[in-house]
């Protein structure tokens, strides 16, 4: 008899925004900025007569990592898929700026968001170009930004960009990242290119676990609250020096990655091309077990 | 003048003569299925075209669709299940006429629209085990046209987890003078076991293209809301645990699956694994891995199988019925024997409940049929055995105290008070009888009759109909379980606290459960990813179902 | 969207001052219920802003109820809702209000 219990009892999937920094922070460490009761909602969606949130769908505020304080943001990918309108894009970005005024031990983005908010048009734009922009300034500035990808909602779009933007990601196997998603991509480059029904093929595509293995997530880890916390501790004391000398060297290792993998289709051959002996068994393995088989194959650069 | 007594014989021999002509082997040439068919049907026959609720003669459907009218034609369809556009194609064309059956699930719309044209006769709509009885006594077919998923070169017929309503068919026609044609998958010198014997089949032939299962039964635990688990947690603590339900069957939607995943979590804690749940007449539901696993459920007879576990079935013979060679076997009229005569309790949803409890599926443009709902939500009058569940539930039931006493089944009706777009569930009058006067019918369909459910559980609270002594106090219980429904606000808040005073009505609250632990936390599986390493790895989901 | 506002009386124990509660996520079938003290002694006023037209009755009867379950005075609520059925509604705020009352 299998006994104890085999559900993820404190999942980050299922989790609200709320409570993932909950989960992630220190207990009780948690502060909101701007929180629901400002009522700072956006005046596009109302104009639109469309329903809007307290928060517009963004949490942000202050807390503690392992006891040092941080700057943190979550999306919540239920409202409007997570998208990124002007309000949302303003309190991420005054939060990365208040990051380079007060220069805390580092910046948690909690990103779950399909990109742009689309009803929002050139506003929805114009937020989530000053969020990179915000991010890029933070790290200048000296100050780590890092970001958390598990939600349901995947990262797409500006936020994907955003995501590869900070000194790191750390990522689930049941989060994504990519920019553009997968129905936008069958939509525009048909079925044959990208069967977004196809539920394992999306994920071998734009999850957690493949884009470990191609180097875009640091770390993959299991989902759970406790586990991103532990990642979000450890990539917080690995920062990069974002300068000349760092980007050329990015450069390079990408210039070799499309060389070596740019003519596969699917991300099996890439898994098998990079030494994996039974890549098609890597989708149903647990977290520890595929860290261990892929730990040779794996394309990082650090 | 004699009459003759083996008429039936001739008739038989006669057909099989016409078809030897076409196909003078057993095993019959795809390419020839439906010259076969020409040959061994006459008009006005009556079919039986294999439309179980999972499995289907797919093959066989095609291959009588393009049979001549002019040869064939007003046949008497008698199914299980009209799920195949093909089904509705043979009225459309005209090669049948009349039909009998269950359900109609996917076609429901069309059949209406055939209906309403006169291209349709529709003879009567049954519950499953009423339609396998009536193969034997007036609707016997002359003709059945199953499938299995091999035979052999005898042909004799391997039906494996998928068995369903195969036996009862072919017992039926066989016996009976009629003639069975088998579709199967393969061709196989030696089968894992014979479940219908070679002698009781005609013509088999291979399908070109496998007959597949669609998963009917699988419910992603990621669907199930909050409300369904506050649900879930009454139906346990208020009718498991009070009346120590031990035998049951659950209607399959996310209501009873929430039911099934909160058994290893809040059942657990109450203490009551080895006193609730036990046996069940079920198909295996991925979603009651976890309560198997977990050491509630004893025995599991299933009405068929469900795709991706087959085998996590194999691997736990000491809960499922399989045979010899390790794979299920399911039955369809056994296992809602078993539900009828052999549970203590159905559990079920519908769409929309009167102020008698009378219960329905049916809307005006869609003839969908029963399923096996009226079988298992009836009181089974002719039961004998008692059970402390069935003892219980007839005391409460009982209105005149000298009456002779009997027992009573426990049939619930779960449902949460609106439904999509702030569709009421609960109605004054059900649109039930709006389609039988469209169509014609002399009844109207009621899936489950008022006075066989026993209790009726919404977000709201459990209504207690055994206790009900009249009919207004049966319709004030009703309402008081009825929510914001316009059938709920005209309630009268003062004869609902005195119903709730005696327990007919209770509220969450009176259950002793505290709605706090009612979230998805409470689940013990949150995913089918859970759900799979519940399983060690056994069940394997299909494709729709998995991100990995 | 239709904005409803109610005010009922709620002669008991004064909402405790604690730091607002949101609870739910404005998504299909769902709403988001904020919970703050400080409101007019003696009254509980509720505003709701719902995609979901013409229920007002229904949204009074709920209202009128969780108000009667939890008479706190001076408690103010707001509903941010997509259309979310009367059974979600009430779950809805009687988690915010617990949550309001755990709070410090």
């Amino acid at each position: 008899m299998s006994g104890a219990p085999r559900r993820t009892p404190r999942s980050f999937r299922e989790a609200t925004a709320r409570r993932r920094l909950e989960g992630v922070l220190d207990p009780g460490s948690f502060r909101e900025i701007l929180g629901p009761a400002h009522r700072v909602t956006s005046p596009h969606l109302a104009a639109l007569d469309l329903p809007v949130s307290f928060d517009d769908g963004a949490v942000v505020g202050q807390g503690l990592l392992g006891a040092s304080p941080v700057l943190a943001a979550a999306e919540e990918g239920g409202f409007m898929g997570g998208a990124v309108g002007e309000v949302h894009g303003a309190k991420l970005t005054g939060l990365l700026r208040l990051a380079e005024r007060e220069r805390p031990a580092g910046v948690l983005l909690l990103l779950d968001s399909g990109g742009v908010r689309l009803q929002e048009a050139n506003a929805g734009l114009v937020a989530v170009s000053e969020v990179m922009r915000a991010v890029l300034s933070a790290r200048a500035a000296g100050v780590p930004v890092v970001a958390l990808v598990g939600g349901g909602w995947g990262c797409f779009g500006g936020m994907g960009i955003v995501a590869r933007s900070c000194d790191a990601v750390a990522m689930s196997e049941e989060g994504r990242l990519g920019v553009t998603g997968p129905d936008v991509l069958e939509a525009t480059k048909g079925v044959e290119e990208l069967d977004a029904s196809d539920r394992a093929l999306v994920w071998r595509t734009y999850g957690g676990k493949h884009r470990y293995l191609l180097g875009e997530a640091d770390l993959l880890v299991a989902d759970d609250l406790g586990a991103f916390r532990a990642a979000a501790l450890s990539l917080l004391s690995a920062r990069r020096e974002p300068g000349l000398e760092e980007l050329e060297r990015e450069h390079r290792h990408l210039s070799r990655r499309l060389e070596d993998l740019g003519g596969f289709s699917e991300a099996t051959e890439v898994w098998r091309a990079a030494g994996v002996r039974e890549p098609a068994r890597l989708p149903g393995l647990e977290p520890e077990a595929f860290l261990r088989s892929v730990s040779a194959a794996r394309r990082g650069d650090r | 003048m004699t009459r003759s007594w083996d008429e039936g014989r001739r008739r038989r021999a006669a057909r099989l003569a016409r078809a030897a002509a076409v196909c003078p082997e057993r095993w019959v040439d795809p390419a020839r299925a439906t010259a076969l068919l020409e040959a061994l049907l006459e008009p006005g026959d009556r079919v039986c075209l294999e439309g179980d609720n999972q499995k289907q003669a797919d093959f066989l459907a095609g291959a009588l669709v393009r049979v001549d009218p002019g040869r064939v034609h007003d046949l008497h369809l008698v199914l299980s299940v009209l799920a195949l556009p093909e089904h509705v194609e043979l009225f459309e064309r005209g090669i049948a006429r009349r039909v009998d059956f269950s359900f109609s699930g996917p076609q429901a719309v069309r059949l209406a629209r055939l209906a309403s044209a006169g291209k349709i006769e529709i003879g009567a709509i049954h519950t499953y085990l009423e339609l396998y009885a009536r193969y034997f006594v007036d609707l016997t077919p002359q003709v059945a046209l199953v499938a299995a998923l091999a035979a052999d070169p005898e042909g004799n017929l391997y039906t494996g987890p998928n068995t369903e309503d195969t036996p009862a068919i072919v017992e039926a026609t066989a016996f009976r003078d009629g003639v069975v044609v088998a579709q199967v998958n393969e061709r196989v010198e030696r089968l894992p076991r014979v479940d219908i014997p070679a002698g009781w089949v005609d013509f088999v032939v291979r399908s070109p293209v496998p007959s597949a299962i669609e998963p009917l039964f699988t419910r992603d635990p990621a669907q199930v809301s909050e409300v369904q688990v506050l649900m879930a947690m009454m139906v346990v603590r208020g009718i498991y645990a009070e009346y120590g339900v031990d035998r049951l069957n659950h209607g399959i939607g996310f209501d009873t699956a929430a039911v099934e995943l909160i058994l290893p979590t809040y059942a657990e804690d109450l203490g009551l694994r080895g006193k609730i749940c036990g046996h069940w007449a079920l198909n295996p539901h991925p979603t009651l891995i976890p309560a198997i696993e977990s050491g509630f459920v004893r025995s599991i007879h299933a009405f068929g199988s469900e795709l991706g576990m087959e085998a996590y079935v194999a691997a736990r013979p000491d809960v499922f019925f399989t045979g010899r060679d390790g794979s299920l076997r399911s039955n369809r009229a056994f296992s809602q024997t078993a539900g009828h005569y052999a549970c203590d309790l159905f559990i079920g949803s519908s769409l929309q409940v009167d102020l008698e409890g009378n219960s329905s599926t049916a809307t005006r443009s869609r003839i969908a049929g029963f399923g096996g709902a009226p079988n298992m939500g009836a009181d089974a009058r002719g039961r004998r055995h008692a059970s402390p569940a069935w003892l219980k539930a007839g005391r409460e039931a009982r209105a005149d105290p000298h009456a002779v006493p009997r027992g009573r089944k426990l049939v619930v009706q779960l449902l949460e008070t609106f439904r999509e777009h702030m569709e009421p569930a609960f109605v004054e009058r059900l649109d039930a009888w709006e389609l039988a006067q469209a169509m014609g019918m002399e009844l109207p369909p009621v899936m489950v009759y008022g006075d066989d459910v026993s209790h009726i559980v919404t977000e709201e609270g459990i209504a207690n109909l055994l206790l009900c002594r009249t009919a207004e106090e049966r319709e004030e219980a009703i309402r008081g379980v009825a929510g914001y429904t316009p059938v709920g606000r005209g309630r009268s808040a003062a004869a609902v606290e005195n119903l709730r005073d005696r327990g007919i009505v209770r509220r969450p609250e009176d259950l002793g459960i505290d709605k706090r632990l009612a979230t998805r936390d409470l689940l013990a599986a949150r995913s089918v990813r859970d759900l799979v390493r519940w399983s060690g790895g056994l069940y394997d989901p299909p494709r729709r179902f998995r991100s990995w | 969207m239709e904005r409803l506002s109610f005010e009922f009386a709620c002669p008991g124990e004064p909402a405790p001052p604690a730091a607002p509660v949101v609870v739910g996520v404005v998504a299909s079938g769902n709403l988001e219920v904020l919970v703050e003290g400080g409101g007019p002694p003696g009254r509980c006023r509720l505003v709701v802003e719902t995609s979901a037209r013409g229920f007002g009755e229904i949204w009074e009867a709920v209202l009128r109820d969780f108000s009667g379950r939890h008479p706190l005075s001076g408690l103010s609520v707001s509903v941010n809702d997509a259309g979310a059925t009367p059974a979600v509604v009430s779950l809805r705020l009687d988690q915010a209000v617990e949550e309001y009352l755990r709070r410090p």
